[in-house]
């Protein structure tokens, strides 16, 4: 018989162990998942894994697409972790995301056709700052009203979602685009294009955003005040409140810097890969960063990880709905089990199994 | 010698890395009160989880009234006539008394015949108790009547009462032995576990000491000194308090007719507190459980913000000041609760110093953490503390109660402070650790800090503070001079009677 026990101190050997296992876990299930879909799941597996980075045929197209998924999905999650670390629940990246390229476009759209240096770096601003008020939402009701973040911030997502759609039928449309929806295409606006910095690197700005929000969330935990103020917030409530932590504080700061670098994203992904405002602008990166925030242990490092990981199932999901046909929901059920392997395996950080002894009567 | 009631024999409990009982062998006979003498963490619950059927031990065996006893679990003891009073009560506060009562017995008889024979029972032993009273109004005194009426229903062989006078007043204990000892005419045993070292000295016949779960040694605590029994029970010579004469100085802190409603819905408010606190000078405040001890100690130390003008130190106006600034001024504090409120369980020892130092101490500049400076500040507080831990990176909660309370007041006593609050200081801690804090707590005054103890254990009041004021459902009585205070007048102060107050009334 075994019994579960709380070890006296967590392990570092599992935390380290846990994503591991979690990943081997999930490519067996899915691989029995996808054998009992009917198709071969060696091979599936393969092509979700390997084959985007390494197939002859694909990799050249692929490859380059690992940075562009990822970057968001880093930048979102590196905000979303700070919050998750003090235990502030922003659930409503994905509607953070879509503010902020809606805001970042808004000003593009605004000043078209001006051509200008700083045009770029005013999208940026007025991205983060979308994503940040729309995320002060939840905070101000949390602190005034002591409302729930992870419900209101959830439902903000369609509200955006809404906003979204009217803007690209409305004020954000191509006035000559022919009644079609859908804004100009901004990677036809020099200006503001969030193009390659060096072609054929697929690195974008928001590339860069992604690995300067690593770096600084590594410092900020690592030596900054705030950090430390942050991990205890969400470790002991209480304690924090004797160290003369002010809950109020941490919450606004972690809504509002999870909201901005989630509008940042949106606003790299709109003036760059996506191009255009539109009706289906948003795919679900705000809620895929909860998984990769987790995936990561909510470390920078772990994010940035987790972060290519997740990337990589994307690519790789669509490569095999596109050579062997696996269906999309059987993706999503895949990418499910990444986390859910994952939670699992959190266990084994703070509990261990004990053997209990048979008992002499 | 008539065989005894209960014959304990080399019972050991092993579990993963401690022997929680190493070969303890001893009698209990035939209405004795037997004392169970022992440190935290000495083995005493698991002997009595043992006898009580909740755990099986791995070697030895029982035998009570020369039969081999072997519960598998507590309803076989029960049926044997062993009762057992927890420490922790178990009593729903929606519900009466007697239907508490009829909750934990096999067969409830009807209610009515149930009431009568409650009242029956608490009238024989001298434990007044009120059947239809609904708990939530009981006092914890009442409330462990409760207990104590339930398990006598039974009409129990052995009772078992685990430090049963933790939650009373002077005066209910009172109560509590002139039952015991109406138990013990009537032939009941009881086995009274406590580290209480006079009250054993006046009830108890026969005390077992256990040290580190073995037997230590057996005595009869009326031919016994305290200090013997201590010295047993810690296995060294106890380093005894030394109070030096200290002058007082100028007024430190001063709380001027402060209320505070109560901040959930089982706090208690705290209503006129008024007190002064002068350099070298250590205030101790006595109280039951729950009247307004953590809800002082949260306005002291700033987690809450009081009326303005209700707290002074050094005559400046400091009720609206978060909780780092107060600690710049000098104003720190020690909660009573070490897991979760004065320590963050999951974080390391180096941590958890820069949780209440980071300002006093300059463990950051401009906002970043110098971790190299806060660990030295940890190691210093580990080595002066006397604090057992492997390194300072071990979490907080991997230490024991003693060592990481230790750890806790050492972290506030070494930043200096200019006045120092703390609760229950030694609460849980083994007496030679109690010892060193308290020392601590004299020395710090003597150098000039003011110092509140607010504390539920008297003899620790008495021992080291100058002045003494009862809390009570939030009201502070009048501090009065500890020297010449006896445990009755204590009593009194602590019951509600305030001198003050029934003068103006």
């Amino acid at each position: 018989m075994f019994k579960v026990e709380k070890r006296p101190s967590p392990s570092r050997f599992w935390s380290w162990m846990a994503p591991i296992l979690a990943v081997v876990a999930t490519m067996v299930a899915g691989g029995i998942m996808f054998w009992m879909l009917g198709k071969p799941p060696l091979e599936a597996i393969r092509t979700i894994f390997w084959d985007p980075l390494f197939n002859a045929q694909f990799a050249s197209y692929s490859r380059p697409q690992l940075l562009i998924k990822a970057a968001p999905l880093i930048l979102i999650a590196i905000g979303l972790s700070i919050g998750f670390r003090a235990g502030v629940w922003n659930i409503g990246a994905e509607g953070q995301y879509v503010i902020g390229s809606l805001t970042g476009a808004g000003v593009a759209l605004a000043l078209y056709p001006l051509e200008a240096w700083w045009i770029f770096p005013l999208m940026v601003v007025a991205g983060a700052l979308g994503g940040f008020l729309w995320a002060m939402i939840p905070a101000i009701l949390r602190i005034k009203l002591n409302t729930n973040e992870i419900l209101v911030s959830l439902m903000l997502v369609y509200i955006a979602l809404e906003i979204q759609s009217s803007m690209a039928l409305g004020l954000l449309r191509n006035p000559d685009g022919a009644g079609f929806p859908g804004s100009r295409n901004l990677q036809q606006y020099p200006s503001a294009h969030n193009a390659e910095i060096w072609v054929g690197s697929s690195i974008h700005w928001g590339v860069i955003a992604a690995m300067l929000a690593v770096i600084a969330a590594i410092f900020l935990f690592a030596r900054y005040l705030l950090g430390f103020q942050i991990k205890l917030t969400g470790s002991s409530p209480r304690a924090a409140r004797f160290a003369g932590v002010n809950p109020n504080v941490i919450v606004a700061f972690c809504l509002g810097t999870s909201g901005a670098l989630a509008g940042m994203a949106g606003m790299f992904e709109v003036s760059g890969p996506a191009g255009q405002v539109t009706i289906d602008f948003a795919t679900g990166y705000g809620f895929t960063a909860i998984i990769v925030a987790f995936l990561g242990r909510l470390n920078p490092l772990g994010i940035l990880a987790a972060g290519l990981l997740m990337a990589l199932t994307y690519i790789g999901g669509e490569l095999a709905q596109f050579i062997i046909g696996l269906p999309a929901a059987a993706i999503s059920a895949f990418q499910g089990m990444l986390l859910f392997f994952l939670l699992a395996g959190e266990m084994f950080v703070n509990y261990r199994f004990v053997r209990i002894r048979k008992v002499v009567a | 010698m008539t065989t005894p009631l209960l014959r304990l024999s080399g019972l050991t409990k092993a579990y993963p890395g401690v022997v929680a009982n190493d070969d303890v062998s001893f009698d209990i006979g035939h209405g004795e009160v037997h004392a169970l003498l022992g440190e935290n963490g000495a083995g005493k619950s698991t002997l009595v989880k043992m006898i009580y059927g909740l755990v099986k031990p791995d070697a030895g065996h029982m035998m009570l009234n020369d039969t081999r006893f072997a519960p598998d679990k507590p309803s076989t003891a029960r049926a044997a006539g062993i009762a057992m009073v927890f420490q922790h009560f178990s009593l729903f506060a929606a519900l009466t008394v007697a239907e508490n009562i009829a909750l934990g017995m096999e067969n409830p008889p009807k209610m009515r015949a149930l009431a009568a024979r409650i009242k029956e029972v608490s009238q024989q032993y001298g434990l007044p108790l009120d059947p239809l009273a609904q708990v939530s109004d009981l006092s914890a005194g009442e409330r462990q009547r409760v207990e104590i009426v339930r398990c006598l229903l039974q009409d129990p062989k052995l009772l078992i009462m685990d430090e049963p006078t933790s939650v009373l007043t002077p005066q209910e204990v009172e109560v509590l032995f002139g039952t015991l000892r109406k138990l013990r005419t009537n032939g009941t045993s009881i086995l009274y576990i406590s580290h209480k070292l006079e009250e054993i000295r006046t009830l108890c016949d026969e005390a077992t000491i256990l040290r580190l779960g073995k037997n230590v040694g057996t005595c009869v605590p009326r031919e016994t000194s305290a200090r013997e029994m201590a010295e047993l029970m810690v296995g060294t010579r106890l380093h005894q308090p030394e109070r030096h004469t200290r002058d007082m100085g100028a007024d430190a802190l001063e709380v001027v007719d402060l209320s505070v409603a109560a901040t959930s819905q089982f706090g208690t408010a705290l209503r006129g507190v008024s007190l002064r606190v002068r350099e070298g000078q250590i205030l101790g405040i006595g109280g039951v459980a729950g009247n307004g001890q953590d809800e002082l100690l949260a306005v002291l130390s700033g987690e809450t913000l009081s009326p303005k003008g209700s707290i002074r130190f050094q005559g400046n106006d400091i009720s609206r000041l978060d909780p780092t600034s107060r600690r710049a001024l000098g104003v720190l504090a020690a909660p009573e609760e070490r897991l979760g409120h004065a320590a963050a369980p999951d974080m390391s020892l180096v941590e958890n110093a820069c949780l209440t130092a980071a300002t006093r101490q300059g463990l950051a500049k401009n906002g970043w953490i110098n971790w190299g400076k806060t660990r030295q500040f940890a190691e210093d507080v580990i080595a002066r503390f006397d604090v057992r831990t492997p390194h300072a990176q071990v979490a907080a909660r991997a230490l024991s109660g003693g060592n990481l309370q230790k750890f806790v007041i050492g972290r506030e006593i070494m930043q200096d402070p200019r006045v120092l609050v703390v609760n229950q200081p030694t609460w849980g801690v083994d007496a030679s650790a109690a010892a060193a804090i308290r020392q601590a707590l004299l020395d710090l005054a003597a150098q000039g800090a003011a110092v509140i103890v607010i504390s539920q254990d008297l003899d620790e009041l008495l021992e080291i503070t100058d002045d003494f004021a009862a809390l009570n459902e939030g009201r502070l009585s009048v501090p009065v001079p500890t020297a010449g205070l006896t445990v009755d007048q204590i009593g009194l102060m602590l019951g509600g009677a305030h001198g003050m107050e029934q003068a103006h009334v």
